[in-house]
C-alpha cells in the first residue's frame, strides 16, 4: 500500500490549507466501506495512468504548435495513421479490460445482500464471524426508525451496534424514496415504500458516526440525519437492557403518530415493539388490524 | 344555478390571490424588476417602431438561421435565470450553518434547485444546441433551408412557450420541490398536491413536442438534403454529431413524453403508476426516466464534441484528425447511450450482475469518448495552431473534461457509487462535464459562428475576459464540492451543522462569483461588439480561414444561402474550394424557390401555452376553449395554400452582385 501513499498525500493536500478536512468516504471504519475506499483509489490512480498524459499532451502540443512558432513541423494534410489509430482506441480499451475484471469480481464481493460471512478476504473477519445483529430501518418523513427484533427494541435517531459484528440492515420507507448512509459504515442503499431493500455490514472501531438520508425526500430532508454509535460489547448490552427500561413502548398506534411528518426528532427509545410491525410497514397495512 | 364562487372556479380553477408571492420579497423584487425591464423593453420596441419587423422577420420568419439565432438567445436568457438560482444554492450553503438558518427556507430552497436543474437542462443546454444546429447544419451541407421551415418555426414557439411557463411559476404560484427529475412517490399527488409539479410536467411536454419535431426535422435535412457529392462519409463532423443527437433525440424524447403524461394521470385521474396502491411502482418511473435521461446527456454533449471537432481543426489549419475513426466513435456513443441508463441507480438494490453489466458498459463509452480526445490532440500535433478565443475553449474544454469523464467512470464502478452517489462529489462530476463539456463548446460554437451569423466578430478581449473567468470560477466553485462528496456530504441541503464544512462552501461560492463575473464579461463583450462593431466587421464571410461550406457563403448569408448549390468532392469542402480555385459564379442566376413566413407556429405553440397554464390551474373551462382554437387554428393553417415564393432572378443577382463588390472591397 506504500505506493499509494505519496498519491493520498498529494490529492489531500488542499485539506493541509484547511483544517478540520477530514476524507471520510476514503478513511472509513468499516470493513466495507474501507474496500470501497480502496476501490475509489484504485480506479482512479489506473484512470490517470490515461488522464495524466493526456492533459499534458493537450497543454504540450497547444505551447509547442502555436502560429507563432514558426520551428514547429506543419503538416496540414496529415490526418492518418494505422499506428497511433491503432494506439488510441486500445489504450483506454485495456484500461477498460483492467477497470472491468476490477469491477466485476467487486461489484460482487461488496454487494450490499450478501452476507459478510461468505466474503472470505475481510480483514475484520479473520475468525469466525459472530452471528449477525438484525436491524430494521424504516425512513419516515423525516426521521429513522431502528427496530431490533433480536432485542424487541427499537429507536428513533439513533442507531447502536456492537463493533466486529456483522450487521444486517432490512430497509425500507413509509412514505417516498430515501436513501440510508452512513459513510463510516458502509456505502448507501436506497430505502423505498413497499419494497425492502438489504445491507450487510460491520463497524471495526468504536465511535459515533453520522447517518443520514442521501435521497431528497422534502422540506424535512435536511434535518434527516441520526447518530450511529459503535460500541463494545458490554456498552452494547448496556444499551439494550437501558432501552428496555424506556416507559415508550411502539405499538401500532404509536407508531401511526410517529410516521406523521415531523422535523429533527429527539432520539426516542421503545422498551417493545408490536409483533409483526415492521412487516405491516412494508406491506402499507399497519392501520389494518389483521395483517 | 351558478354562484358567483362556482363560476370563478370555473374561469380560474385553483388560481387565488395567494398565488402571487406578495410575502416573498425575493420573488417580489424580482418580480417588479422583470417588470419593469419588461415594459422599459416594450417601449423601446414601440418607440423604434419595430413591432412590424419583429413579426415579420423574426417571430414568423422560417429561416432556419433566424430560428437558430432565435434559440440561441432563448438559451443565454434563461442562462440568466438558471445562473441566479446557482448563485442563491451557493449563497445558502455558505451561510446555513448551525444556528443560522440562512435566507432561503426549505419551501423556497427546494424550488430553487429543482428550477436550477430544469432550466440549465430543458432551456439553456437544449436551446443551445438546438439553436447551433439549425443555424450551422444547412448552411454546411449546402441546404436553403430545413426539410420542414414551417415546423421549424414552431418547434422554437413551443420550447419558447415551456420556458414561458417556467418562468411563471416564479410569480404565478410555486415549481416543483423535487429536485429536477420530479421522482415519485415525492412528485405525487400525495406528496407534492400543489402547482409546481403540474408546472414541470406540462413546461416540459408543450417544450418536448418542440424538441421532438426539431429531431425529426434535422434528420430529415440532413438525410435528404445534402449537396451533390457529400457522401455520408464527406459530412462535415459538427453534421455527424448533429445526426447522432436528433435521432437519439427522437428515439429517447417520447419515452420523456409518456413518462410524464403517466405521472400526470397518476396526478389528475387517480392512476397508481408510480404509487404502490394498486400495484404500481415507483422504480418504473426511475427506470423510464434514465432511459430518457442517459441519452438526453449525449444529446448535449454529442454537438459539443461537433463543435470542437470544427474547430480545432479550423484553428490547427489542419484536416481533422482520424475523420472516420472519430464518426465511429460518435456512432458508438450513440448506441451505447441506450445501454448505461442504471448507473444512475446502482443503489436502489438491482443485484451484483446487473450492476456490473451496466458499470461496465459504462466504461466501455469512456473509449470511443476517450479516442475522440485523442483525435482531437492529434489534430493539434503539426498543426499551426492559432489561439482565438475558440481555440482557447477548447484547450480549456480538453484539460477540464477529462477530469470530469475520468470522476464519471469511477462513480460508474458500482461499490464507488454506493459511498459516492447523490453526494457532492456526483454533483462536481456532472457539472464538470456539462460546463466543462456542454456549456464550454456552446460558448465556443457562439464565438465561432457569431460573425457568420451577424457580419462582425466578437470583441477577444472581453471574450478572453469571460474564458478565464469562466475556466477558473469552474475550478474553484467544483473542486470544494469533489472534497466535501469525498467527506461524506450529500447533495440538496439547506442546512448543516458541522461549522467544519463551511470553509469549503466558502471556496465554492467564491468561484460562483468568479463565474458570475465571467457571464458579465460574456454580456459586455456582446455590448462592446454591437458598438464596435463597424471595426469588427468581417466582409470575407471567412474570417477563420474555415474549412467547411458554411464559410463559403456570405456573412450573413443570404436568405437562400447559397445561389447555386454547390458540389462537393472533399470533407473539408470549402478548403478544397480555396485550394483548387473555385470562382463564385458571377452570372446566370434563377429564381430561387424559398419557404413562405407564417404566424400559424407562434399562434399554436401561444395556445399550447395557455392550455398548459388552464391545466396547472385547472382551469377546464379556459382549456378546453383553448384546446378548440388551437384545433381551429391547425386547421386553418392546412387550408393555407400560400407557403412558397419564388426570389426573383433580379433580386438573386443583385444580392450576389453587392456580394462580389463587398468582396472585390476587402482585397
Amino acid at each position: 500500500m506504500s505506493f499509494w501513499k505519496p498519491l493520498r498525500i498529494f490529492a489531500l493536500s488542499p485539506c493541509l490549507i484547511a483544517s478540520g478536512c477530514d476524507l471520510l468516504v476514503l478513511h472509513p471504519f468499516g470493513a466495507i466501506a474501507k474496500h470501497q475506499s480502496h476501490l475509489i483509489v484504485v480506479s482512479t490512480v489506473l484512470m490517470l495512468l490515461i488522464v495524466v498524459p493526456v492533459i499534458a499532451l493537450t497543454l504540450l502540443f497547444a505551447w509547442r504548435y502555436r502560429a507563432s512558432n514558426a520551428q514547429a513541423i506543419y503538416r496540414p494534410d496529415w490526418d492518418h495513421s494505422t499506428a497511433l489509430e491503432l494506439l488510441i482506441w486500445s489504450a483506454p480499451l485495456l484500461i477498460v479490460i483492467a477497470l472491468g475484471a476490477i469491477t466485476w469480481i467487486n461489484t460482487h464481493t461488496l454487494d450490499p445482500y450478501r452476507p459478510l460471512a461468505l466474503a472470505d478476504s475481510r480483514p475484520a473477519l479473520a475468525t469466525a464471524p459472530a452471528p449477525p445483529l438484525v436491524v430494521e430501518v424504516v425512513a419516515l418523513d423525516w426521521k429513522w426508525l431502528f427496530i431490533y427484533p433480536q432485542q424487541g427494541i427499537a429507536s428513533v435517531n439513533e442507531l447502536v451496534a456492537p463493533v466486529d459484528v456483522p450487521i444486517h440492515f432490512k430497509i425500507t420507507s413509509s412514505s417516498v424514496m430515501n436513501s440510508f448512509f452512513i459513510p463510516a459504515l458502509a456505502g448507501q442503499i436506497y430505502a423505498m415504500p413497499g419494497m425492502q431493500t438489504e445491507l450487510n455490514a460491520i463497524i471495526n472501531q468504536v465511535g459515533s458516526y453520522d447517518g443520514f438520508s442521501a435521497n431528497y425526500s422534502g422540506a424535512g430532508f435536511s434535518g434527516m440525519h441520526f447518530k450511529f454509535h459503535g460500541m463494545t460489547a458490554d456498552d452494547f448490552e448496556q444499551w439494550v437492557r437501558g432501552s428496555k427500561d424506556s416507559p415508550a413502548a411502539l405499538d401500532r398506534a404509536v407508531y401511526l403518530r410517529l410516521a406523521q411528518p415531523s422535523e429533527r426528532n429527539p432520539v426516542q427509545l421503545y422498551s417493545s415493539v408490536a409483533d409483526g410491525l415492521y412487516d405491516a410497514i412494508l406491506n402499507h397495512c399497519v392501520q389494518a388490524p389483521s395483517c | 344555478m351558478l354562484t358567483n364562487s362556482s363560476l370563478l372556479e370555473l374561469l380560474l380553477g385553483r388560481l387565488t390571490w395567494d398565488a402571487i408571492p406578495f410575502h416573498e420579497p425575493i420573488l417580489l423584487g424580482t418580480f417588479i424588476a422583470v417588470l419593469l425591464g419588461g415594459i422599459a423593453l416594450l417601449a423601446l420596441i414601440t418607440y423604434f417602431r419595430f413591432w412590424g419587423t419583429l413579426w415579420r422577420e423574426w417571430i414568423t420568419s422560417i429561416d432556419h438561421k433566424k430560428i437558430g439565432i432565435m434559440y440561441v438567445i432563448l438559451g443565454l436568457v434563461m442562462l440568466l435565470r438558471g445562473f441566479s438560482d446557482a448563485l442563491m444554492m451557493r449563497a445558502q450553503q455558505a451561510v446555513a450553518f448551525g444556528d443560522s438558518t440562512g435566507f432561503l427556507p426549505p419551501h423556497h430552497y427546494d424550488q430553487v434547485f429543482t428550477a436550477h436543474g430544469v432550466i440549465m437542462i430543458f432551456f439553456v443546454a437544449m436551446p443551445l444546441v438546438t439553436g447551433l444546429m439549425n443555424f450551422v447544419v444547412p448552411l454546411q451541407i449546402g441546404a436553403r433551408d430545413v426539410a420542414f421551415p414551417f415546423l421549424n418555426n414552431f418547434s422554437f414557439w413551443m420550447t419558447a412557450s415551456g420556458a414561458v411557463l417556467v418562468m411563471m411559476s416564479l410569480f404565478v404560484g410555486e415549481f416543483a420541490r423535487t429536485g429536477w427529475l420530479a421522482l415519485p412517490p415525492l412528485s405525487g399527488i400525495a406528496y407534492s398536491p400543489d402547482v409546481g409539479v403540474d408546472y414541470y410536467i406540462w413546461s416540459l411536454q408543450i417544450a418536448g413536442v418542440g424538441t421532438l419535431l426539431s429531431g425529426i426535422n434535422l434528420i430529415a435535412t440532413i438525410v435528404k438534403m445534402r449537396a451533390p457529392g457529400m457522401s455520408l462519409m464527406k459530412m462535415p463532423i459538427f453534421t455527424w454529431t448533429a445526426l447522432c443527437t436528433n435521432v437519439l433525440i427522437v428515439a429517447a424524447f417520447p419515452v420523456l413524453t409518456a413518462v410524464l403524461a403517466l405521472l400526470s394521470l397518476d396526478r389528475l385521474v387517480g392512476t397508481h403508476f408510480f404509487t404502490n396502491e394498486l400495484g404500481g411502482n415507483a422504480m418504473m418511473y426511475v427506470n423510464l426516466i434514465w432511459i430518457w435521461g442517459h441519452p438526453e446527456v449525449y444529446i448535449l454533449i454529442l454537438p459539443a464534441f461537433g463543435i470542437f471537432s470544427e474547430i480545432v481543426s479550423t484553428f490547427a489549419g489542419k484536416r481533422l484528425f482520424g475523420y472516420a475513426s472519430m464518426v465511429y466513435a460518435t456512432v458508438v456513443i450513440t448506441i451505447l447511450s441506450y445501454l448505461v441508463w442504471l448507473h444512475h441507480f446502482f443503489t436502489m438494490g438491482s443485484g451484483a450482475s446487473v450492476n456490473s453489466f451496466f458499470g461496465i458498459t459504462t466504461m466501455i463509452i469512456s473509449i470511443p469518448t476517450g479516442a475522440k480526445i485523442f483525435n482531437w490532440l492529434f489534430t493539434m500535433y503539426h498543426g499551426r495552431i492559432r489561439f482565438e478565443l475558440p481555440m482557447m475553449w477548447t484547450v480549456g474544454f480538453m484539460c477540464t473534461f477529462t477530469v470530469g469523464g475520468m470522476t464519471g467512470v469511477l462513480l460508474a464502478v458500482p461499490p464507488a457509487d454506493f459511498a459516492l452517489h447523490n453526494s457532492l462529489f456526483l454533483v462536481a462530476h456532472f457539472h464538470n462535464v456539462i460546463i466543462g463539456g456542454v456549456l464550454f463548446g456552446m460558448l465556443a460554437g457562439v464565438t465561432y459562428w457569431f460573425p457568420k451569423a451577424f457580419g462582425f466578430k466578437l470583441d477577444p478581449f472581453w471574450g478572453k475576459c469571460s474564458f478565464w473567468f469562466w475556466l477558473v470560477g469552474f475550478w474553484f466553485a467544483f473542486t470544494p464540492l469533489y472534497v466535501l462528496g469525498l467527506m461524506g456530504v450529500t447533495r440538496r441541503l439547506s442546512h448543516f451543522d458541522d461549522p467544519s464544512l463551511k470553509i469549503w462552501f466558502q471556496i465554492a461560492a467564491f468561484g460562483a462569483a468568479l463565474i458570475f463575473i465571467g457571464i458579465a464579461c460574456f454580456i459586455v463583450q456582446l455590448a462592446v461588439s454591437i458598438k464596435h462593431r463597424e471595426q469588427l466587421r468581417d466582409l470575407t464571410g471567412d474570417p477563420w480561414d474555415g474549412r467547411t461550406l458554411e464559410w463559403s457563403t456570405a456573412s450573413p448569408p443570404p436568405p437562400y444561402n447559397f445561389a447555386f448549390t454547390p458540389i462537393i468532392h472533399d470533407n473539408d469542402a470549402w478548403s478544397d474550394m480555396k485550394k483548387n480555385g473555385y470562382q463564385r459564379p458571377l452570372q446566370g442566376f434563377i429564381p430561387i424557390h424559398m419557404p413562405k413566413n407564417t404566424g400559424a407556429g407562434f399562434v399554436i405553440a401561444a395556445l399550447s401555452a395557455l392550455i398548459g397554464f388552464s391545466l396547472i390551474w385547472h382551469m377546464w373551462l379556459v382549456g378546453a376553449i383553448a384546446f378548440a382554437a388551437l384545433l381551429a387554428a391547425v386547421i386553418v393553417h392546412t387550408f393555407n395554400y400560400d407557403r412558397d415564393f419564388h426570389v426573383p432572378a433580379a433580386d438573386v443577382t443583385r444580392i450576389e452582385q453587392a456580394r462580389t463588390l463587398q468582396l472585390a472591397a476587402h482585397v
